[in-house]
């Protein structure tokens, strides 16, 4: 499946993506998900305390928050980094998609919500919804594509 | 055996299966057991506490984990145990969340502990009052065994009903 690139509309550069998760695979597959919408990794981290740093020093343009980890959960993770910055895009992944979960994800200032195990097209419409107007997709020759 | 809380990780099970290993999945041979559980390859357990009590085992052997955890990561990876294991543990996350979800909107609460690799080379009972059943699922990464024994936490199950009545 290929994908037009996804690009920042202010300055037409690769969105920049923080990914959560305490699976290395996880991170490992949403990474090379995030190179076929044309994007760029910022970070990664395997925990809420590591995602509120790694938030901090690289002010990625969307986040992609695993719900359940070790030592500090997605929701709490989400909901402080919200409070820092509320520009914030949060797209939570979690393969525990009942309603009461993603409410309280929405709530605490998540934007959306994506249940695993993830198909790249559903994650794809789900970045461009969130990034709205901020991003535009630009169909390239070396456009990605994934399996 | 209450199937209808044996049908949402088997459905998950089968949806996680497929949509992972980008392949069709066959569910083979489906039995009782009333013995104690023992592993066919590296297994991992994960325990259920609340309106629903039980465990789910899954059990792969080490060639179809590193299989699964190639397609998991999107580019083959190299056989170590801690592949191995982390392999199942997501696979386990991931089949076990699928399910909790429909359960969950089913209105049942309960706790899940994070899976744990199960290494009794001994074997794991059942409680006395629950059966286990096992099933496989044939995929083309190789065979995925899942053991589910489950009940319903007697108390809150007569608690439910009696709300449901009023």
């Amino acid at each position: 499946m290929e994908f037009a690139a996804l690009l920042r509309s202010s300055d037409r550069k690769p969105v920049r993506y923080l990914v959560v998760d305490d699976s290395v695979f996880a991170r490992k597959n949403l990474a090379k998900m995030i190179e076929s919408f044309g994007g760029q990794l910022a970070g990664e981290a395997g925990d809420g305390c590591t995602a509120i740093t790694e938030y901090d020093r690289t002010h990625p343009d969307v986040v992609l928050m695993d719900i359940t980890m070790p030592q500090m959960e997605g929701i709490e993770a989400a909901e402080r980094i919200v409070r820092q910055h509320p520009d914030a895009r949060i797209v939570m992944v979690s393969s525990v998609g009942y309603q009461e979960n993603i409410v309280t994800a929405l709530q605490k200032g998540a934007r959306h919500f994506v249940q695993k195990p993830v198909k790249p097209e559903v994650l794809y419409e789900v970045i461009r919804y969130v990034l709205g107007e901020s991003a535009v997709a630009v169909e390239t020759a070396n456009a990605g594509g994934i399996q | 055996m209450r199937m209808e809380l044996i049908q949402p990780f088997i459905n998950a099970a089968d949806a996680v299966l497929a949509e992972t290993l980008n392949c069709a999945t066959h569910m083979g041979d489906v039995t009782m057991e009333e013995e104690a559980y023992r592993r066919k390859g590296i297994a991992a357990i994960v325990v259920i506490h609340g309106d629903i009590e039980g465990r789910v085992i899954f059990d792969l052997d080490p060639q179809t984990a590193v299989n699964v955890a190639g397609a998991l990561a999107g580019a083959p990876v190299s056989e170590t145990e801690a592949v191995v294991r982390e392999t199942i543990c997501e696979l386990a996350n991931l089949v076990i969340g699928n399910a909790v979800t429909t359960l969950n909107d089913q209105g049942f609460r309960f706790k899940i502990c994070p899976p744990a690799i199960h290494t009794d080379e001994s074997g794991m009972k059942n409680s006395e009052d629950t059966e286990a059943l096992v099933m496989s699922f044939d995929t083309a990464s190789g065979c995925v065994y899942m053991n589910i024994a489950m009940k319903y936490n007697r108390r809150r199950h007569h608690e439910r009903e009696a709300a449901v009545s009023m």
